[in-house]
């Protein structure tokens, strides 16, 4: 079998034949087709899955990455059920996740609208600044929001203050605290949906917009009826890739409140799961308990995945 | 000019069509709200780092810049080995952008135009382990760097980056859309190897794709935070958001350290996407970067 370029001419085969063969030229242009891919097969072989599958190893041990490991069956599983930490970080993960999904992906909606206007004047700058967000790192985010936020001299609450009411603790708080997080997550994500929003609206033929405008529909009536259901696919493409991020927010509740630690305050009010996850094996050692943490992780993202799987079959078998 | 605007000019009543297409104040001035919250915090951030703590903490908020940013920067750059980690992570956003460019366009070439045996089972698999979160087995990949010997060094963080599966299926898509077979087939009749085919021919076809997803893999290397946190041991080995984190640390020697080490991190991106973040906006428009 010789290397041909796709689609492979009879004639071109045939009037070379074996032009490759037997020499060592030949096996190297034989092989380099699997040279080339293979970086990604190696690293991720390596980095990638090996790893994920010795999660589900390590999680069935009690293991000390100083000290011991003593095989413990599902024991690991059985704590962390009765485990209130857990739960909590699940709470906390849940929470954060819908206090930050809902406004952001519907701000990215109505704001994706605007910019699809035919006639919009400055559109790549608007384009650009939404996205600005998107280029700011995590850490940078936080530090930022945790100032704007502070209990004392913040200017979120400085605003507070002007309206009327006392200052707001937010870090100390359940609420407050998962509030601040989900802001700094939909400050980073908005613009980014908006602008996979905008991509879907261009592929909607101009001529129904106006259309619609002739027939006398106004902005929010073209919005609700060729909008959302032009959008439908990628919505639902959003919300799987902002749960699958939201199941690992980490760098936001770890520097959000400095004197917090692993636990993002000592009544652990948003602690994340990936933070949990965090504390439990490199904050205190517990590899198999940590290992635990992610396989239950990783089953809920393949829960997502399969209902995402699902729901996509489902719009495709709608629209034939 | 596509076919569907000269439908529009065509019209017969240009009046009536001028007002269904004029962009109400309304719609600008939410646009308007918009850019300004996308922005704000990061000038916020600007001018935190230029005001002393005093000025920082004072009711209502200074927000014009002051005359402190020499002084904070040279507290952040005395606290934190800043200029390493900047360095750093120059080094290790390079190399993850570098490789995710050249990697993914090899791979994406030999799935997209080259024949061997088992080549559509492989691209398969490559597209199956787009949905394995891998990033969760941060345990046993932590295990597997101090197996290599790799615990705080820079490789443990470049190497993991360096290619990724959708990077290859995103430059097959553009190597088999962009690519005529026939330019390929007279190369080979030439007598070109497959490495000058790509090399010469193909990659420089679709270098502004293969730019776009470098650019994205730089960007997020240089911002990622969680594996670098969880690698890097010692100060010299920080990349910048670990040296953020760092300066949180020592905020009892000045409340804007953290503010102004955040905004030094910020600011190379910033400058970055002054050049490139059109293209960074087409490319997430068409789908160059998923999650």
């Amino acid at each position: 079998m010789t290397i041909t370029l796709s689609p492979a001419p009879a004639a071109e085969a045939t009037s070379r034949p074996g032009r490759y063969r037997h020499t060592q030229q030949g096996w190297r242009e034989r092989l380099a087709p699997y040279a080339y891919v293979a970086p990604f097969f190696l690293l991720f072989f390596v980095f990638g899955l090996f790893p994920l599958l010795f999660t589900f190893y390590v999680a069935l041990f009690d293991w000390d990455p100083i000290g011991e490991r003593h095989f413990v069956g599902l024991a690991n599983f059985a704590q962390l059920v009765h485990d209130p930490r857990f739960w909590g970080a699940m709470r906390n993960t849940f929470s954060i996740w819908l206090l930050s999904t809902v406004p952001q992906l519907l701000i990215a909606l109505g704001v994706a609208h605007l910019l699809n206007h035919v006639r919009l004047r400055a559109a790549t700058l608007f384009r650009m600044s939404v996205l600005v967000p998107y280029v700011t790192s995590v850490a940078a985010t936080t530090i930022v929001f945790a100032q704007l936020f502070d209990r004392d001299y913040g200017m979120l609450n400085w605003f507070l203050e002007l309206l009327g009411f006392s200052h707001v603790d937010f870090t100390a708080s359940v609420w407050g605290s998962h509030f601040m997080i989900a802001t700094m997550v939909a400050w980073r994500w908005t613009g980014y949906n908006t602008l996979l929003y905008l991509a879907s609206l261009q592929a909607v033929p101009r001529a129904l917009f106006e259309a619609a405008a002739v027939d006398g529909a106004n902005g929010w009536q073209q919005f609700r009826h060729i909008t959302v259901p032009a959008l439908r696919p990628i919505i639902v493409f959003t919300v799987v890739t902002s749960t699958i991020g939201g199941l690992q927010i980490f760098t936001e509740p770890l520097l959000v409140n400095p004197v917090g630690g692993l636990t993002c305050g000592a009544a652990r009010q948003c602690q994340t799961l990936t933070l949990f996850l965090y504390e439990q094996g490199f904050g205190r050692f517990h590899f198999g308990y940590g290992a635990a943490i992610a396989v239950v992780l990783f089953v809920m993202v393949v829960i997502v995945a399969t209902i995402n799987y699902l729901l996509v079959t489902r719009i495709r078998s709608e629209r034939r | 000019m596509n076919p569907a605007s000269a439908f529009s000019t065509a019209r017969p009543t240009p009046r009536r069509r001028r007002r269904v297409n004029r962009v109400p104040l309304v719609a600008y001035a939410a646009l308007g709200v918009m850019v300004f919250l996308s922005v704000f915090p990061l000038y916020w951030m600007f001018v935190v780092s230029t005001t002393d703590s005093a000025t920082a903490t004072s009711l209502p908020p200074h927000v014009l810049p002051g005359d402190n940013f020499l002084y904070l920067a040279n507290l952040v750059f005395d606290t934190v080995p800043f200029v390493q980690a900047l360095g750093n992570s120059l080094v290790v956003s390079t190399a993850i952008g570098v490789g995710q460019a050249v990697l993914c366009a090899l791979a994406g070439f030999a799935f997209a135009k080259l024949h061997f045996r088992g080549r559509n089972t492989l691209f398969l698999v490559v597209v199956l382990t787009m949905t394995v979160p891998a990033q969760l087995a941060i345990i046993p990949q932590y295990l597997v760097m101090s197996k290599l010997g790799w615990v705080d060094t820079l490789q443990a963080l470049i190497l993991p980056g360096l290619v990724s599966a959708f990077g290859i299926f995103w430059m097959r898509q553009h190597m088999s859309a962009t690519i005529d077979d026939d330019l390929l087939h007279a190369a080979r009749v030439d007598g070109a190897t497959t490495w000058q085919i790509f090399w010469r021919i193909a990659f420089p076809l679709v270098r502004p794709a293969a730019f776009v997803l470098g650019l994205f893999g730089f960007v997020n290397a240089w911002n990622d935070f969680l594996w670098p946190f969880i690698v890097l041991k010692s100060p010299e080995r920080y990349t910048v958001q670990i040296a953020i984190k760092a300066l949180q640390n020592s905020r009892d020697i000045d409340l804007g350290l953290a503010m102004s080490g955040s905004f030094l991190a910020t600011l190379p991106l910033l400058v970055l996407f002054v050049f490139v973040g059109r293209r960074l906006v087409q490319g997430i428009m068409e789908g160059a970067f998923k999650g």
